[in-house]
């Protein structure tokens, strides 16, 4: 079955090798079958991954342990559940599930577009399909989850061998945010090679309209939807499982993850500018090519261990082969965009400050700001190593520094832009749209201040936050009334039959309210507490407005791995909240590794946040960490929205018919 | 001014601002990386100064006997000896063996205070593994 996987691996390089050539020369030639060959080929090359994948679960799921990716990653008494998630939970067999998803995506773009843009497409289809043969080399020579285990014996000879069970899933990897969190952020890294396929195959053919960028646009937007769920859930899975109080820490594999996300949404606004007002040709291309690159960069970083973090694992042999790779695509890409200056000049140009296209502008500007000074923290050793000789790292407060003002001035973006005209806003219709969210906010200021509020950032973000809800409220407001008022609908009603119409403007207004709210949530960083104590049995201690009375111990054990449960009893103002069980685990697979179940009270006004951090020597007293975090539910509450919003930009135009 | 100068005078005013802010936040967070190895031949630059410092937990160096754990961080021969002075609760993935990086600065009694501890699993672990398996 290993034999069969590694032969479809290599049957798919062949196909999407030949898919490759097919298609450049069918179009050099005009030849319109050879490009019809290439396709199926593509198609053809999906399937056999697939074929590969489905080898590699039965590997896993049938306990075949002289296979190395199912040593590696697997033991006897996994539930099967966690067997499936062990195709990503090691380098090789994640490879395979990039390679996989890679072709999926690859045939779905060819097979959507089989009869449209027949100049276009078969450069989308050399360029998808160069992608995909990269990653096949690298899975099948460099990365290979089939590779069989073997042990040099006494003679001298390679036997091989198998183990009698598996290392097991880390323990850590043991929980639903972190099975699903690799495959979407995966999905969330590659989606951009389709919109940047097409970006290249309207550079080659001189087609630069917006046909590339429209018939890619829900490509586009469902890839960036699925980066920011994927960074969700890794934050989620960072403040429910690790146990340090926190969701992000600013390590080099969660900036890398983050650095496409920023670009993606600077594109995903400046494509608007474009299709509105014929302007920014140049920089749409440019973006969509850095974004696809820094796809490639954040596996880079994952893969070579060039950067050192909680996340990465040395794979060395990998990283020039990524780095030549991205060199080249960025080459080719720019020597492109150059030699087809001529068809990207823009239509118009800039009438006014007050005006849409300047906070689009300004929007573009502050995200690929963000996005360069996160790449410049994370390779900063990388830097400074090459230059000085030694690695100097960068930590929290450089980020925070740069990130948190370039945050406020994308939440006031977001509230000011949709408030400007596109050209030219006038001053009178400015302070029509301005006076309630205004009014609004600086109320929300007051009360903020009233109530001893003196932190800077908090009470600014706060009433940004505010004034951003009140603009989105006003707009469906308005739009909600004109229809209402025509049609005799109720305002609810309104609302909602408006937002299917204009999918693509209130779906955005939908998350662009969400954003506020996960500053909300955000803001509460600031006000985090923590405190640690040993208690015995009875005893007491106080964080916040809480106070933790230790009520018991149990110990017992799971297939999987033993525990200890410490009990605890949350009260506020003398009354019982909750009861709090944080665990220990430790598991038996493996290098027994042990985790902190984290125990979670959370409201909407704050999470009380317990871990049970150990057991003093003599056995009579009990280690409790404890935080109190304002504000975390309206990150998660905020990111629910925003899934919610972008989904409505997705939906089909179908729906739509009045 | 024509609109396109304007803004780009406003948004060079902002990246200078975010420049400044982004520079003294390098200042108060820059640490030098080193391996334990590399540290040792470097001590003497190094006064004061605040360093990441990587190494594997050597076996039976971990003591959490005093209110402060201590441990021996060792690498290609070399070792120092960590006291860790925060206050977050030690990872999960910290155990004898595993790789470790801790950030902070070396005391006048050339004990590093270790104001953050980050540890991995160490790859070496397959071999272990493998060796462990093999009868």
């Amino acid at each position: 079955m290993a034999d069969f996987g590694n032969f479809c691996l290599l049957l798919a390089l062949c196909l999407s090798m030949y898919a490759f050539l097919a298609a450049l020369i069918g179009a050099s030639k005009k030849q319109h079958r050879i490009v019809r060959s290439a396709e199926h080929a593509a198609l053809a090359a999906a399937g056999s991954v697939t074929l590969a994948l489905a080898s590699l679960l039965y590997l896993l799921i049938n306990n075949d342990f002289s296979v190395s990716h199912v040593a590696g990653a697997s033991n006897r008494d996994l539930p099967v559940f966690y067997k499936i998630a062990a195709v990503w939970g090691a380098h090789d067999g994640s490879m395979l599930l990039w390679v996989f998803i890679t072709s999926i995506f690859c045939g779905a773009a060819i097979y959507q577009n089989r009869f449209r843009y027949r100049d276009m497409m078969p450069y989308v289809i050399a360029v998808l399909m160069f992608d995909l043969a990269f990653f096949l080399i690298l899975n099948l020579f460099l990365s290979n989850p089939f590779s069989q285990l073997v042990q040099v014996s006494s003679d001298g000879t390679m036997q091989k061998y198998v183990p009698a069970d598996g290392r097991g899933l880390n323990p850590l990897l043991q929980y639903w945010a972190m099975v699903i969190h690799p495959p979407i952020l995966y999905l969330g890294f590659i989606g951009f090679v389709v919109p940047f396929a097409f970006a290249i195959a309207a550079l080659v053919t001189r087609q630069l309209g917006d046909a590339w960028i429209r018939t890619t646009h829900r490509w586009t937007l469902l890839t960036w939807l699925f980066l920011g769920v994927g960074l969700i859930l890794g934050g989620k899975w960072a403040y429910v499982v690790l146990g340090w109080g926190g969701y992000w820490a600013w390590d080099p594999v969660e900036n890398s993850s983050l650095m496409p996300w920023l670009v993606s949404t600077a594109f995903l606004h400046s494509i608007v500018v474009q299709e509105r007002r014929g302007m920014l040709k140049v920089w749409n291309v440019l973006l969509i090519v850095i974004t696809y690159l820094l796809g490639i960069f954040g596996t880079f970083i994952t893969r070579s261990g060039i950067v050192n973090s909680v996340h990465a694992f040395s794979d060395s042999n990998l990283g020039r082969f990524f780095v030549f790779y991205m060199l080249f695509v960025l080459a080719a890409s720019v020597y492109l965009i150059l030699d087809r200056r001529p068809y990207l000049k823009s239509e118009h140009s800039l009438d006014s400050v007050l005006s849409r296209e300047s906070a689009f502008l300004f929007n573009n500007l502050v995200l690929v700001v963000a996005c360069f000074a996160v790449l410049w923290g994370t390779m900063f050793p990388v830097l400074s190593q090459w230059i000085k000789g030694t690695k100097i790292t960068v930590g929290p407060p450089f980020f925070n520094n740069v990130n948190v003002p370039i945050g406020l001035l994308l939440l006031l973006l977001t509230g000011v832009g949709p408030l400007f005209a596109w050209r030219k806003t006038s001053l009178e219709s400015l302070r029509k749209a301005f006076y309630w969210p205004a009014i609004c906010s600086v109320a929300a200021c007051v009360a903020l201040l009233a109530s001893g509020m003196r932190n800077f950032y908090t009470v600014v973000c706060l009433t940004l936050c505010s004034f951003v809800l009140a603009t989105i409220v006003e707009e469906f407001y308005k739009g909600a009334r004109i229809r209402a008022k025509n049609r005799g609908e109720g305002y609810l009603v309104a609302a909602a039959k408006l937002t299917l119409r204009n999918k693509r403007r209130y779906g955005g207004y939908i998350v662009h309210m969400a954003i506020a709210l996960i500053f909300v949530g955000l803001a509460g960083n600031a006000f985090n507490r923590e405190a640690a104590q040993q208690l015995a049995a009875g005893q007491e201690m106080k964080i916040g407005d809480f106070s933790l009375k230790m009520a018991g111990y149990e110990e017992g054990q799971t297939p999987n791995y033993q525990y200890g449960r410490l009990i605890l009893q949350a009260f506020k103002d003398g009354k019982l909240v909750r009861v709090l069980k944080p665990e220990k685990r430790v598991f038996f697979a493996g290098e027994q590794q042990s985790t902190t179940t984290v125990a979670l009270h959370s409201t909407p006004k704050e999470d009380l946040y317990v871990v049970f951090a150990g057991i003093s020597d003599d056995g009579s007293k009990y280690e409790v960490k404890a935080h109190v975090n304002p504000l975390v539910f309206w990150v998660w509450f905020g990111s629910a929205i925003m899934v919610f919003g972008a989904v409505i930009t997705l939906l089909p135009d179908r729906l739509a018919r009045r | 001014m024509s609109p396109k100068i304007k803004l780009i005078f406003g948004g060079c005013v902002v990246v200078a601002a975010l420049a400044w802010l982004g520079f003294v936040g390098f200042q108060e967070s820059k640490a030098y990386y080193l391996t334990v190895e590399e540290y040792s031949s470097m001590k003497a630059d190094l006064n004061g100064k605040t360093i990441r410092l990587a190494g594997d937990v050597l076996e039976g160096s971990i003591d959490r006997s005093k209110s402060q754990m201590e441990f021996v961080l060792g690498n290609k021969g070399k070792s120092i000896r960590v006291r860790y002075i925060g206050n977050a609760v030690i990872p999960d993935t910290f155990q004898a063996g595993s790789k470790a990086l801790v950030e902070g600065k070396v005391a006048s009694d050339g004990v590093f205070q270790a104001r953050h501890i980050e540890a991995k699993c160490a790859s070496k672990y397959e071999a272990e593994f493998e060796k462990r398996n093999a009868s």
